[in-house]
């Protein structure tokens, strides 16, 4: 790991990509490290292309600028492959996670020649089976919590699943459903 | 001191120093280009977390009107605002100041429109300069929530009773989360306590008159008034930081000087492009470039003498400005650096760069731009324009 680990999120607006990204920046704020998460913020409309943005250190961090060569990129939203350049200055060391229900080798060919690894994960189909909906960022944040590594799997789901109790006590009946999510998320990314 | 470790953005923690204060009376227009900070903060009122009168209003001219009436009462009383809404309360600024209530205005920095932007720079908080507020901004989440913290003590201090506004930079800290510490509830509220007023409409033991009419044969002596309780506000900065370090740890000082014993090249910026700069700082040092910064915390009062005392024995200056103020010569934080170097003798070729305005990004490749330029300059021994932008999408566009 570089001295600090940047990511950067492709998502549509109402899909909860900036929410990922708070979420990842606050799991590994609990695992002791520092962490900023942030939006690019721009018109706020659901359905159009928006950008979220991690870094996470054992340093401090003083940098206020977005991420220009991430590490890290993902991609809650497999439409935005074709009209955003999302493997832009995404370094060839790092990988590219995206939301899909196709093969990895469909979705290589629209990635601009990208020589790093590509990682995906049918978020959807997961979000159907353990939350009833489509909310893809449940199982986006564990697969890019696998891919990247920045947290091992069991106090990862620790630490979420507090969180889930802090932010749904006052309907607990949807933490299952979302502990589902991560749990199959970690197992499925490929 | 106990203090907790936390994630949070820069809206969350000023709102949370407030819940900390728990004021007497906060008034707010709650819709857009308002913050989260009151959203927060009526959350707090709705779950009994304060005893707070959360007043919404019409409009930002209403909420203002309101925390100085509040004020003029005898309570202890702010409001939070941005952009436009700032805008729009700017002919009550200069009533709360010239009142000399203690009232406090989290600013969370952003764009004036046209063309129509909510992101962050300076136009805002700058358009106010000249109101009689006392001004401090926040490089992080962190110092918006200390100088949140620290803002009644300075403002209700008898040898100043000025108005304060808390500025951060708008999206950059106040919507991003960041590592940050907070004091525990109780620390607080015994280090901001409780505010007393000398005279207040309240106190049917004394009458009292609030806002009278004072034409050609007072009005300049209420002007001298303010300006002389500004001045005093610098040494009560100094000496509420001076308390704040001892339940915190943490030092702030008019200005923060970062790599400035020996700089040949310096930067005066002020807010979140601190931060970036320091990474650029440490970046072109590990290559024996000798570069610093005097990040500005207090813009009113305006440190002047510091500064030029800091960026003494430098051989080029760069001075940052996140605001146009289409003077043609240059913003505001240049003019009045410029004018406090020239006063001091501080003889450093000088340039004033116009940067981030709109949203703008800065990376920390473009500050080490800025020390590029700043060793050109000193090298042929002229600036050259003096009056610059930076980042411009066309690069040859000055």
């Amino acid at each position: 790991m570089k001295d600090t680990l940047e990511i950067r999120w492709h998502g549509r607006g109402g899909q909860g990509a900036k929410t990922a990204a708070l979420l990842l920046a606050e799991v590994a704020f609990k695992t002791g490290m520092n962490a900023q998460g942030f939006p690019e913020y721009g018109p706020e409309r659901m359905g159009a292309p928006i950008t979220a943005y991690d870094r996470i250190s054992h340093n401090e961090i003083r940098v206020h600028s977005n991420i220009y060569d991430p590490q890290y990129v993902v991609v809650v939203d497999e439409t935005l492959v074709d009209i955003v350049d999302v493997t832009k200055g995404l370094r060839e060391d790092g990988a590219i996670l995206i939301n899909t229900a196709r093969d990895k080798e469909e979705i290589i060919p629209s990635l601009k020649g990208y020589k790093g690894k590509v990682y995906t994960i049918d978020a959807r189909k997961i979000a159907m089976e353990t939350l009833g909906k489509n909310f893809p960022n449940t199982p986006m944040l564990a697969a890019i919590v696998k891919v990247t590594g920045v947290i091992d799997d069991e106090t990862f789901l620790n630490e979420m699943e507090g969180s889930f109790k802090h932010k749904f006590a006052k309907k607990p009946e949807v933490i299952e459903g979302n502990m589902s999510a991560l749990r199959m998320a970690l197992k499925e990314v490929k | 001191m106990p203090k907790k470790r936390v994630l949070m953005s820069g809206n969350e923690a000023v709102a949370t120093a407030l819940r900390q204060i728990n004021p007497d009376v906060f008034p707010a227009f709650p819709i857009t280009p308002s913050t989260e900070i009151p959203q927060y903060f009526s959350n707090y009122v709705s779950n009994g977390l304060v005893d707070t009168e959360f007043i919404t209003v019409e409009s930002e001219h209403s909420s203002m009107s309101a925390a100085i009436g509040a004020s003029a009462a005898g309570a202890r009383a702010l409001t939070a605002t941005s952009s436009a809404g700032l805008a729009f309360m700017w002919e009550v600024l200069g009533v709360a100041a010239s009142h000399r209530l203690p009232v406090a205005l989290c600013a969370v920095c952003r764009a004036l429109t046209g063309p129509l932007n909510i992101n962050c720079d300076h136009s805002d908080t700058m358009g106010a300069k000249d109101s009689g507020w006392i001004q401090l901004y926040a490089e992080n989440n962190q110092e918006a929530y200390d100088n949140m913290v620290m803002a009644f003590n300075i403002a209700e201090n008898k040898d100043v009773m000025l108005p304060i506004m808390i500025c951060q930079d708008g999206f950059i800290t106040s919507h991003a989360v960041n590592n940050m510490e907070l004091l525990d509830d109780l620390t607080v509220k015994e280090f901001v306590g409780e505010y007393e007023a000398d005279h207040y409409l309240l106190n049917p033991d004394e009458t009292f008159a609030v806002g009278p009419y004072a034409v050609s044969d007072y009005y300049m002596e209420s002007r001298k008034a303010q300006a002389h309780a500004m001045e005093n506000a610098k040494q009560v900065i100094l000496d509420v930081a001076k308390d704040f370090e001892k339940i915190s740890g943490r030092k702030y000082g008019l200005i923060e000087e970062y790599q400035m014993e020996d700089a040949e090249y310096a930067v005066v910026i002020i807010g979140s492009a601190a931060g970036t700069t320091k990474d650029a700082i440490d970046k072109m040092r590990a290559n024996g470039d000798k570069v610093g910064l005097v990040k500005i915390r207090s813009f009113r009062p305006f440190p002047g003498k510091e500064i030029a005392t800091a960026l003494k024995g430098c051989k080029a200056v760069a001075v940052m400005d996140r605001s146009e103020s289409f003077s043609t010569n240059g913003g505001p934080v240049g003019a009045e650096t410029m004018q406090a170097m020239y006063s001091e003798k501080c003889d450093a070729l000088t340039i004033n760069i116009m940067y981030g305005i709109g949203g703008r990004d800065v990376r920390v490749e473009d500050m080490m731009n800025v020390y590029e330029t700043l060793k050109d300059i000193a090298a042929k021994g002229e600036t050259g324009d003096v009056y610059r932008y930076m980042g411009l999408r066309d690069k040859e566009a000055k």
